[in-house]
């Protein structure tokens, strides 16, 4: 009983504070931002064309380990790359990937999802048919097809071609929402006193669920930087541009693992992992706020 | 059959024919909407990787003929609508006698093995953290433990799997770095070799299981929560039914069925992400062949792989769909 009483306490004194506080959404947002803020103020100081082939001394370790210099504080690969410049100008590219695969499959989401959820009907039937189809597909071999034909492939195509296949999770999503909350006693209110259904649905509906709105917008960004990450990891991701991605990829190729350069793949590794567990910590946390039930269980 | 209605099964193959031909479609447009064809498109990334091709036009129209890219667009579509149902996917580009089909039939047995096996040890090990993490008599140690191991979740396999690599071989020596048997071997029913395949496919199972693990967690944590306040449960503790029994028997039970569409949804992550795997680890699986047919522009290679990716993450969608009915008694498809 003791443990009850005490799970009890404990959910009670959360809910005294806003539960968009939760600890885990904070933590995952303050690591995105640490990312970005960084690497912006990263611009500014460092001489970004060091991330330039040939711009520098080749197979440099780090500062820290002897042999390593300041001039390139974590060290250069073997064709002649300075890795803090790699991370200043891969870290915002890979950002602006989830951000746009994530703005763009949720407006996709949002007009799908809407029309099936509130229209229902033969309408619903096809977008349900086309999401449930896009789902069971595995996006990355479609993209990879995608990919291995534009030839001119820059940051904005790549997250775009991402996008394209990345609409149907919020679709389902939304659409589910859409379905529960057409019959709640406020909309049917408003449908009643008659209000146009674009005021229903964007004034009255909306602002309900942004919870679940911020929810697959992360997931479709965590999931666009995944495929971006994949494709630049096999070739076919902007060719001009360092990204993370790519410089790992670079490294498996140059073996860098078994000849001991970890700093050539950590780096890049350690920028991803962050980004990643830092978007994963901003799901759960979503997770927590929109359904208090998980608030209660520890973990 | 309880609860699986003709309705259903017929709407449910009709959703995996139409999957397949949308993806098949799609395959056969994107290459045309892009700037020039297949064709004069490899020659052009030839030229640019080899400084120059001898006869790169006669080349061309070699080709094109070949293809029958002269041909209206409706005979090509029809004829490479029968090419992919009779897993007829033409020639190599890049390595010309040998046939895709051939090159996939021998990478294919790699890939299903590497996927079913993680694919289970994945779903056990994922179910069962998840199961621990809301009971509510799992130690307090574990109670910490159980979060941190979710964290391999938000990290992509591939990515994993590097410093798997890192720790296992470079650093431990205990796995060999990549293949998929050890060369001076003769595949065959032998101890050696099992041991060998065994011994190179532990560390790209290990990224996969790792990394997608935590998916299932969280979804068993979840039903886990929704299942702990039923009375059935508190009847069953009052019965004084030993602890264990009861969270396997009554909750475990009840939690895991949804778990199974959780499968659906998740295969065609898991599928893309052993591509990468695969290509990380010289695995000789589809997903290396894959990484080949990329960087030698050899797009029937491409072509063939993918959709039979796409064909058998659909068929094993369209098996789960089928059996989770029969499994789940509760779940009915009379309606629609």
């Amino acid at each position: 009983m003791a443990g009850i009483t005490l799970t009890q306490q404990a959910s009670g004194q959360r809910q005294a504070t806003s539960p968009w506080l939760n600890p885990k959404l904070v933590a995952g947002l303050v690591m995105v931002a640490l990312v970005l803020v960084l690497t912006l103020i990263g611009l500014i100081l460092w001489d970004v064309t060091l991330a330039r082939a040939a711009s520098s001394p080749l197979n440099l370790p780090p500062f820290w380990v002897p042999g390593g210099t300041m001039a390139h504080p974590l060290g250069t690969e073997s064709s002649g790359r300075d890795l803090l410049a790699l991370l200043i100008v891969g870290g915002p590219m890979t950002l602006q990937v989830g951000l746009i695969v994530g703005i763009t499959s949720m407006v996709i989401g949002i007009v799908l999802g809407f029309a099936a959820g509130y229209l229902g009907g033969a309408v619903d039937a096809v977008i349900r048919t086309l999401s449930d189809t896009a789902l069971t597909i595995p996006s990355l071999a479609i993209l990879i097809v995608i990919s291995a034909y534009v030839r001119q492939m820059d940051v904005t195509t790549m997250s775009l071609i991402v996008a394209l296949l990345a609409w149907a999770g919020p679709t389902r999503v939304i659409r589910a929402q859409v379905l529960s909350m057409r019959e709640q006693g406020y909309v049917r209110m408003a449908r009643l006193t008659a209000l146009p259904t674009p005021h229903i649905m964007f004034r009255e509906m909306m602002p309900n669920l942004l919870p679940y709105l911020a929810a697959s917008f992360i997931g479709s960004a965590s999931g666009g930087i995944l495929a971006a990450v994949g494709l630049e990891a096999l070739g076919l991701g902007p060719q001009r541009i360092p990204t993370l991605g790519m410089t790992v990829s670079q490294a498996i190729q140059g073996s860098a693992i078994l000849r001991g350069m970890w700093w050539w793949w950590g780096t890049p590794t350690i920028v991803l992992m962050v980004i990643f567990i830092g978007l994963f910590l901003v799901a759960i946390g979503l997770d927590e706020v929109v359904n208090p039930r998980l608030r209660g269980v520890r973990g | 059959m309880r609860g699986l209605s003709l309705g259903y099964v017929i709407r449910r193959v009709g959703m995996f024919f139409f999957t397949i031909w949308a993806s098949a479609t799609v395959m056969f447009f994107i290459p045309r909407l892009a700037p020039g064809d297949p064709v004069s498109a490899m020659v052009t990334r030839l030229t640019s990787q080899a400084g120059r091709v001898e006869g790169s036009a006669a080349l061309i129209t070699a080709w094109r003929q070949r293809f029958g890219l002269d041909d209206p667009l409706l005979v090509q579509y029809l004829r490479y609508l029968r090419g992919m149902l009779t897993f007829d996917f033409g020639y190599s580009l890049a390595q010309f006698p040998t046939e895709v089909g051939a090159m996939v039939g021998r990478a294919m047995p790699w890939t299903i093995g590497l996927l079913l096996i993680s694919t289970v040890l994945t779903f056990l090990a994922g179910t069962l953290i998840g199961a621990l993490m809301a009971w509510r008599r799992t130690p307090r140690l574990l109670r910490w433990f159980l979060p941190v191991s979710l964290t391999f979740t938000a990290i992509p396999f591939y990515i994993l799997g590097i410093v798997l690599v890192y720790v296992f071989v470079f650093a431990l020596g205990l796995f060999p770095v990549s293949g998929g048997y050890r060369n001076d071997l003769t595949p065959g029913f032998d101890f050696a070799f099992i041991n060998s395949v065994i011994q190179h496919g532990t560390l790209p199972a290990m990224s996969i299981v790792l990394a997608s693990m935590g998916f299932w967690a969280l979804g068993m944590r979840g039903m886990m929560v929704t299942v702990a306040g039923e009375d059935y449960l508190t009847l069953a503790r009052a019965k004084g039914l030993r602890p264990l029994d009861v969270l396997f028997r009554y909750e475990v039970r009840n939690a895991i069925l949804p778990q199974v569409t959780a499968l659906v949804l998740g295969l065609g992550g898991i599928v893309g992400g052993t591509v990468l795997v695969e290509y990380l680890f010289g695995y000789p699986g589809m997903g290396a062949l894959l990484y080949q047919g990329i960087t030698n522009s050899d797009f029937t290679v491409i072509q063939g792989i993918v959709f039979i990716l796409i064909l058998t993450t659909v068929t094993a969608v369209l098996i789960v769909d089928l059996i989770y009915p029969l499994l789940d008694p509760r779940i009915t498809y009379e309606r629609r």
